[in-house]
């Protein structure tokens, strides 16, 4: 039942900070704080109380997907919902969502704490936004009923739509709606694939269920699969960015308030590769196998396009944006190259990129908040005026490139390794990427803080709610650089499991860049890839090499 | 027909007999009040005789009508709708300028007709249902007769349905001169056995006859008079058009022609696809081009009867389930969404405008939730029961492997995103002081008026749309149990 509470305790702390804040606007805030901090709180307790049992419960797992699927979790709760449709309220917790928990509600926590004196309008129904933002990304991490699922991943656009269209920036109706319908039109995508594959999986077992370890392992043809593969993926896609269908989240990044540029970037588009990793990749192997080219060269594309655009940016926060594109390119190469090397890279990357892109949204919208602009033209200079702003900016920026010594090093320098396994020349385009990664990050600093200041611009620099902020996201970013074996063990069961699952599938192999060999090699090979699964980071590295 | 059968139709007699009662009582002493209280009343009391009907076993009462669950379900349905469209009524009424007291009395003949319909198996019962709701219905929209775009509506839509009954009755005459049945089971029966080259003549009956069913569902090609009179008549009526009168057609629409779905190579089955698909794509892509927020939601209906008819293409029982789950969510939304605008509404016109809903989330927050609400359901957004609905047509779509129709909902419903968040972002984006100073525009008119009634059963129909998006089981299985009794293959 304690999972039920990481859903409930934002949702009712929203109604109760949108009535607070009525009379009183710091009881909203103050209530958005408790919202996201109580169930932070608990979901540490759980992690470090239930990380072990985890081990042992995964080590005494059943056979077979169900089996596995089973095994692999914390908690969960399943109650019907819609019994005569097949629809249970299924919720279940592993390493993965205990991993994109914590970031929830983290950023939740930041999103608040970043409109402390930005947002002056509205502050009861802004936080009553945030608040069920964070809930229905809650519910999206814990669902495994594949109709609750699509029910959060729906339900949550609401609040954010408002967010950017009441509380954004200057075309924040253009950038809501075109948000907006983006995603809806790749969800609906998504809601016929899951209602093919439930009908798909009924007239063969007679079963209508939309339970995921249900459907795992549903037999159909070929072709078909990869139909329906095709609908997750473009759903995903559009959350992720994938290239082409990034082009709703420069304008919906840039128009938004600071807290919905933070949600937005720092876990909204998580979904995407949350998706693709439980949903999508579990379900249809064979047909991701299939899609596996097509997939790298969007993500090439994605990380080198991401970057050049960043490049090309006046606009400060739409240059964090488009860095948004380029690193979610690596999510996307890291998925489909399937490895655990490649795997644990990608959920690094995932907490890396919402830490340092998460801090540099902030800095902006603390900038904006100063100065009242976000074009780099009329900045410069801007350390003499803000020391501390200036080298916190410093700090992210170089996370951001990929300094080594922070997470998103160690994250992307993974991703890299297995896609080397996967394909050669997707690993070398994409690690071209991380040196236009440094000169966009480096420009970047250039025009705002380096240089002489000429604008006459005078104003107060880090208050000490921002040093806090900002001081925890570093110390987060340091930590991941150096030692970022505890995220890995808690992800471990994770990336196991989602092997196993597609073990006896053509993902499974270890070089299916022969895939134009002949077939029986590469049955003969997928065994080898795992035992490999089941080892720790260390252990690959070794093994591998 | 035995005495007992007087029973079992007990909801058609209180029925008739409540507009009759209010009449004379408005003989005697004109008082808006107590036409509203026995309106109320006898609705209350048609409700209650649903229930003595449904103790009693369902059996055809002379061949005219059955009383089945399936007639028993909507019949309710449309008891509840009528005193919602009542109640929304009285202020809006108040307001107009005009004797109240026939409004109601034409209101309930307009709904023993929607009820005859829905109970009817016989071509007879067919056409006198159709004829006493038109009837009924042109008098209601041209009831504000100072005001010129009804009277335009109410001609408009005179004539047109004049013309479709000329053609729904010469189908019928040619189906019976062909196959000598009026009976639903006869057509049905027709219908299922497939319709050859022999049968030209039952063919184009049962065409014809679409083209009359068409004409009231306002798909597309029959959906032209659709805007004008949702726009012309006054906002209550036009809540009424869109529900009762599409709904109880609907439902005899399912009970003559169920064995359509099942063989889908079919002429019926595809010339009834090719509507569904341009209701769908002509109802969304005209609606993006509107200013007048009727006209929004006259466009947005033709494309819901688009769904609707998806739901009426799957086959077996689940679709069933589907079209009368999904018909009533259209109900509720559509009630809102339409109740609203009759609040917002003055005795000189309706609050059509989209300059009258700027900044109403500021000004009327309450309305401007129900509304958003409303239009979310519209859009299918989760918490919503249009979310719902349009899942179970989705799924039953996809039982039935009608993947054409279902990618044309979905991508068609994407569309109707822009026109609904554009509403959404007037009421909550857009400052009213941004169109006219503040006390001097029509928006600030429409702002003094509105009833606290009215306001109670918006935030009823939200409510209800909340639980049962939430929810939808309880409702799910009453449905199940309702076209349960339909005769499905």
């Amino acid at each position: 039942m304690i999972l039920l509470w990481y859903i409930l305790i934002p949702a009712v702390a929203a109604p109760v900070a949108w009535l607070l804040g009525r009379s009183r606007p710091a009881l909203a805030r103050w209530t958005a704080v408790a919202g996201t901090t109580a169930p932070l709180v608990i979901l540490a307790g759980q992690w470090i109380t239930k990380a072990s049992a985890l081990q042992a419960t995964f080590a005494a797992r059943g056979p077979g997907p169900a089996g596995l699927v089973a095994g692999s979790w914390i908690a969960d709760v399943k109650a019907t919902w819609i019994g005569s449709l097949g629809i249970s309220f299924f919720l279940a917790a592993d390493g993965l969502t205990i991993i994109m928990l914590l970031l929830t509600f983290a950023l939740g926590l930041l999103a608040v704490l970043a409109s402390w004196r930005g947002i002056t309008k509205n502050v009861g129904v802004f936080h009553l936004m945030i608040l069920w933002t964070v809930a229905g990304l809650a519910g999206v991490f814990l669902s495994l009923d594949l109709f609750l699922f699509y029910f959060f991943f729906e339900m949550m656009l609401i609040p954010m739509y408002f967010l950017i269209a009441v509380w954004g920036h200057e075309k924040r109706v253009y950038a809501a709606i075109k948000f907006f319908i983006f995603t809806q039109v790749s969800g609906l995508l998504m809601l016929v694939a899951i209602v093919a594959l439930v009908v798909i999986h009924g007239r063969e077992t007679g079963v209508y269920t939309f339970d995921f370890t249900q459907l795992l392992g549903t037999q159909m043809a070929a072709s078909t699969a990869f139909i329906l593969m095709l609908g997750f993926f473009f759903a995903f896609a559009v959350k992720l960015p994938a290239w082409p269908l990034h082009t709703w989240l420069p304008d919906a990044h840039t128009e938004a308030p600071t807290a919905g540029s933070v949600l937005l970037a720092g876990v909204l588009i998580k979904i995407g590769a949350y998706g693709m990793l439980r949903f999508m990749v579990p379900l249809f192997p064979d047909a991701v196998h299939d899609f596996r080219t097509v997939a790298l060269v969007l993500a090439v594309i994605g990380i080198i396009y991401g970057a050049v655009m960043a490049y090309g940016q006046s606009d400060m926060k739409r240059l964090v944006a488009y860095t948004s594109v380029s690193h979610m390119g690596f999510v996307l190469l890291g998925v489909f190259a399937w490895n655990t090397l490649a795997l644990q890279g990608v959920i690094l990357q995932l907490v890396c990129h919402a830490l340092s892109t998460g801090a540099l949204f902030i800095m902006v919208g603390g900038l904006q908040d100063r100065i009242h602009t976000r074009d780099m033209g009329r900045m410069g200079g801007l350390w003499q005026v803000a020391p501390r702003m200036g080298g916190t900016a410093m700090f992210f920026a170089m996370a951001s490139l990929g300094l080594p010594g922070l997470g998103n090093f160690v994250a992307e320098f993974l991703i890299l390794v297995g896609v080397w396994q996967v394909s050669h020349w997707a690993a070398v385009l994409g690690a071209v990427g991380l040196v236009f990664a440094t000169v966009y990050a480096l420009w970047m600093m250039q025009r705002a803080f380096q240089g002489e200041e000429t604008h006459g611009w005078s104003f107060a620099d880090l208050t000490k709610r921002e040093v806090g902020m900002f001081g925890a996201m570093i110390a987060a970013l340091v930590l991941l650089g150096f030692w970022p074996q505890p995220l890995i063990t808690t992800a471990r069961q994770t990336v196991t499991g989602l092997q196993e699952m597609t073990a006896a599938s053509s993902l499974a192999q270890p070089r299916p860049t022969a895939e134009a060999g002949d077939p029986a090699a590469e049955a003969a090979a997928a065994p080898a890839d795992d035992a490999s699964g089941a080892t720790s980071l260390a252990d690959d590295e070794g093994a591998q090499q | 027909m035995k005495a007992g059968d007087l029973l079992t139709i007990s909801p058609l007699i209180a029925l008739t007999l409540t507009p009759v009662v209010v009449m004379l009582f408005a003989a005697f002493r004109r008082s808006h009040g107590l036409a509203l209280g026995l309106t109320l009343g006898g609705l209350a009391v048609t409700f209650g005789t649903l229930f003595v009907s449904a103790s009693r076993t369902a059996r055809v009462v002379t061949p005219l009508v059955t009383m089945d669950a399936y007639a028993l379900f909507f019949i309710g349905l449309l008891t509840v709708a009528t005193a919602l469209v009542a109640v929304l009524s009285w202020s809006y009424l108040g307001r107009l300028r005009v004797r109240p007291e026939e409004y109601y009395v034409l209101l309930l003949t307009a709904t023993l007709g929607g009820a005859a319909l829905v109970a009817a198996t016989h071509f007879a019962s067919f056409f006198l249902g159709l004829e006493i709701l038109s009837v009924s219905l042109y008098a209601l929209i041209v009831y504000p007769v100072h005001r010129a775009d009804a009277v335009e509506a109410a001609v408009k839509y005179l004539v047109l349905a004049g013309a479709t009954s000329a053609f729904l009755v010469f189908g019928m005459a040619l189906v019976y001169a062909e196959a000598g049945t009026m009976s639903a089971a006869g057509v049905a029966k027709l219908v299922a056995g497939g319709l050859g080259s022999q049968q030209v003549v039952v063919t184009v009956g049962i065409v014809m006859i679409l083209v009359g069913v068409g004409f009231k569902l306002a798909v597309v090609p029959f959906h032209m008079w659709t805007p004008d009179v949702y726009e012309g008549a006054p906002a209550p009526v036009t809540a009424y058009v869109a529900t009762v009168s599409k709904g109880a057609v609907f439902a005899l629409l399912l009970r003559f022609l169920l064995p359509v779905s099942s063989d889908q190579s079919s002429t019926l089955f595809l010339a009834l696809a090719a509507v569904a698909v341009a209701s769908m794509v002509a109802g969304n892509l005209l609606a993006l081009r509107q200013d007048n927020v009727k006209r929004i939601l006259a466009y947005s209906s033709i494309a819901h009867l688009g769904y609707l008819l998806v739901a009426f293409l799957a086959s077996g029982e689940r679709a069933g389930v589907a079209a009368g789950f999904y018909l009533v969510a259209y109900f509720a939304t559509t009630l809102a969404a339409f109740g609203v605008i009759t609040v917002l509404s003055t005795g000189d016109r309706d609050a059509d405008q989209l300059s009258d809903y700027r900044g109403l989330g500021a000004r009327r927050p309450v309305l401007a939730a129900v509304f958003a609400v409303a239009l979310f359901s519209l859009a299918g957004m989760p918490l919503t029961m249009g979310f719902i609905g349009k899942f179970v047509i989705v799924t039953a779509g996809a039982g039935s492997a009608l993947w054409a129709l279902v990618i044309v909902l979905v991508l068609t419903s994407a569309i109707g995103l822009y026109y609904y968040t554009r509403l959404i972002v007037v009421m909550y984006v857009r400052r009213p002081e941004e169109l006219e100073l503040a006390g001097a525009g029509p928006a600030a008119r429409v702002a003094a008026a509105g009833g606290a009634a009215g306001v109670v059963v918006l935030a009823a129909l939200t409510a209800f749309l909340l639980v049962f998006g939430v929810y939808p089981s309880p409702l799910l299985r009453l449905v199940e149990h309702a076209v349960s009794t339909l005769p499905w293959p």
